[in-house]
């Protein structure tokens, strides 16, 4: 019986050391990688040039358009989400009948499950030629409608997070608001949104994670050219687009062409890991205040 | 001198949560100006009872109520009476102190914010006047714009009540108002709402039977959901006429 016990215990604590010792590997490659790189092109040059063109003959490493490509298609992403999520949220929490809510809330996370790469042909084949019947310049690819469509992928994100947030204000602060005789309305945006607020923010923060490490949609709608530009009518190319046209491509492993995925992809680390650390320290920070 | 007229009125009242029947058939006229205590063992209904004469328990799914509740002779019930504005005239303090995560100013005018007041000086001296009803002005005034949270737990209920009188309702229903205080808050609250009863009809579930007995004119005994008697206070506490009021409020049951 002991021995046994040993083995498991052994064994639980191996997938534990397994998943820390993946997350070091990762970290480590991605950095030594990007130390070679930046070793040949200055951080300077990577943090202020406008022009990303490593895979031309005239090569700069600016990554400032592949920035700006993520942020552009990031923020179109939240700007649709956000107050659709937060109305559906709402709409939940404090009107929708029990019954009802308890058949849209699974129907909502079917959203979250559909394959990212539907969601991209959906982009460049349903709503950029919708988009383009009263947008007649808008370009094939562009980040508008990835933006759009990226945005309904994370609506469930918003909208579930938000709702368990304003689920878990005190019931008593509720009908403190109805005692006043504020209507559900009234209850919902003066009482309840302002308590939720850290909880609605770190849901906030997660889809904003989410859209700057999305890959598929901006990949396949969004376009591969890098610009410093916020036009969301022509084509960007995004952090993560790049890394995947050139891990596809055929340029030569160990070239510098090749570490600049290293670069790209430790600046995207930096992004994702800094949102997770913030939303984390937020709802560590605030979490007991109505307690 | 003149009998009070009455100014809550329960007719053939019956409510249901589902298929469970909450309350039975409660016929009850409460006076103006006066303080009623229902007190009764846990789940008798009375907490229910209260919550009816404000319709808080319309957003519980299943809750439905049969008979009428008349607040001055007007059925609350009715289709016309629009519940946000039932709930201006009928005030309610809760069980436990629950003011908003806002500044003890916010706190106090927030009923006449959400009526689209915003003249400073109207809400400042609404502020002032319902915070000195309830004894606390001088302890916060220096506090208005610090959280509300961080005051003690019976400032926070005296904070509650004066939000609720800042609307001037007419009525104020106290749902177990001191049992999540120590004996000085509850001292406190006790003797506010033998003030607060010159101008408003209050009506307090209390479990606390010393409590009923030092605030309230009068008092009803609920049991399984029923009316088991209905008195004044001292004829209830010297003579009860039932065999089961007696025994709940000389502690041999509940």
């Amino acid at each position: 019986m002991r021995v046994q016990e040993r083995i498991i215990e052994g064994l639980l604590w191996l997938s534990a050391v397994i998943t820390i010792f993946v997350t070091v590997g990762i970290i480590w490659v991605l950095l030594s990688e990007s130390l070679t790189f930046f070793s040949e092109v200055s951080v300077l040059d990577f943090l202020t040039d406008k022009q990303w063109t490593p895979l031309f003959a005239e090569k700069h490493f600016g990554i400032l358009p592949l920035v700006a490509g993520t942020l552009l298609t990031t923020a179109i992403a939240i700007s649709v989400a956000l107050p659709i999520g937060l109305t559906i949220a709402i709409y939940l929490n404090t009107y929708a009948p029990a019954g009802f809510r308890a058949t849209i809330k699974p129907m909502l996370e079917i959203l979250a499950s559909i394959p990212t790469v539907v969601y991209g042909f959906f982009a460049l084949t349903v709503v950029t030629p919708f988009l383009q019947t009263f947008i007649p310049n808008l370009a094939g690819f562009n980040s508008l409608s990835a933006g759009i469509v990226m945005g309904i992928m994370i609506i469930p994100m918003i909208s579930s997070l938000s709702e368990d947030a304003i689920s878990a204000v005190p019931k008593s602060l509720r009908e403190g608001a109805y005692g006043m005789g504020a209507t559900r309305f009234q209850t919902a945006f003066g009482v309840l949104v302002p308590a939720a607020s850290s909880g609605i923010l770190v849901s906030i923060i997660l889809a904003i994670s989410r859209a700057v490490g999305e890959t598929m949609i901006v990949a396949i709608a969004a376009g591969q050219q890098p610009r410093l530009t916020a036009n969301p009518l022509v084509p960007v190319e995004t952090i993560t687009t790049y890394i995947v046209q050139v891990s596809l491509g055929d340029v030569p492993h160990g070239s510098l062409e090749y570490r600049t995925i290293f670069a790209a992809g430790i600046t995207l680390f930096i992004f994702t890991f800094a949102l997770n650390n913030l939303s984390f320290w937020i709802r560590k920070k605030y979490q007991e205040k109505y307690d | 001198m003149s009998k009070k007229p009455y100014k809550l009125e329960a007719r053939n009242l019956n409510a249901y949560y589902g298929g469970f029947h909450a309350l039975k058939d409660i016929n009850i006229a409460m006076e103006e100006k006066a303080v009623t205590a229902f007190i009764g063992p846990s789940g008798c209904g009375k907490s229910t009872f209260l919550r009816t004469l404000n319709r808080m328990n319309d957003y519980i799914d299943g809750f439905r109520v049969e008979g009428d509740i008349l607040l001055d002779g007007r059925d609350i019930y009715n289709k016309d009476i629009r519940v946000d504005e039932l709930r201006k005239e009928v005030g309610m303090v809760f069980q436990k102190p629950n003011p908003f995560p806002k500044t003890v100013f916010e706190n106090v005018v927030y009923g006449l914010k959400i009526q689209g007041i915003k003249d400073k000086k109207v809400l400042a001296e609404a502020a002032e006047s319902s915070l000195r009803k309830t004894a606390l002005w001088e302890e916060v005034k220096d506090k208005m714009d610090k959280s509300a949270l961080a005051l003690s737990g019976g400032q926070q209920q005296r904070l509650c009540i004066a939000r609720a009188l800042a609307i001037s309702p007419s009525v104020v229903l106290m749902d177990e108002p001191t049992s999540a205080l120590d004996p000085i808050s509850t001292a406190k609250i006790e003797e506010l709402i033998y003030e607060l009863k010159n101008d408003y009809t209050i009506v307090i579930v209390t479990h606390n039977m010393q409590q009923a007995g030092r605030v309230s004119d009068q008092t009803a005994f609920f049991y399984m959901g029923e009316l088991v008697e209905y008195a004044k206070t001292k004829t209830m506490f010297t003579s009860p006429k039932h065999e089961r009021t007696q025994n709940y409020i000389t502690g041999r049951f509940g």
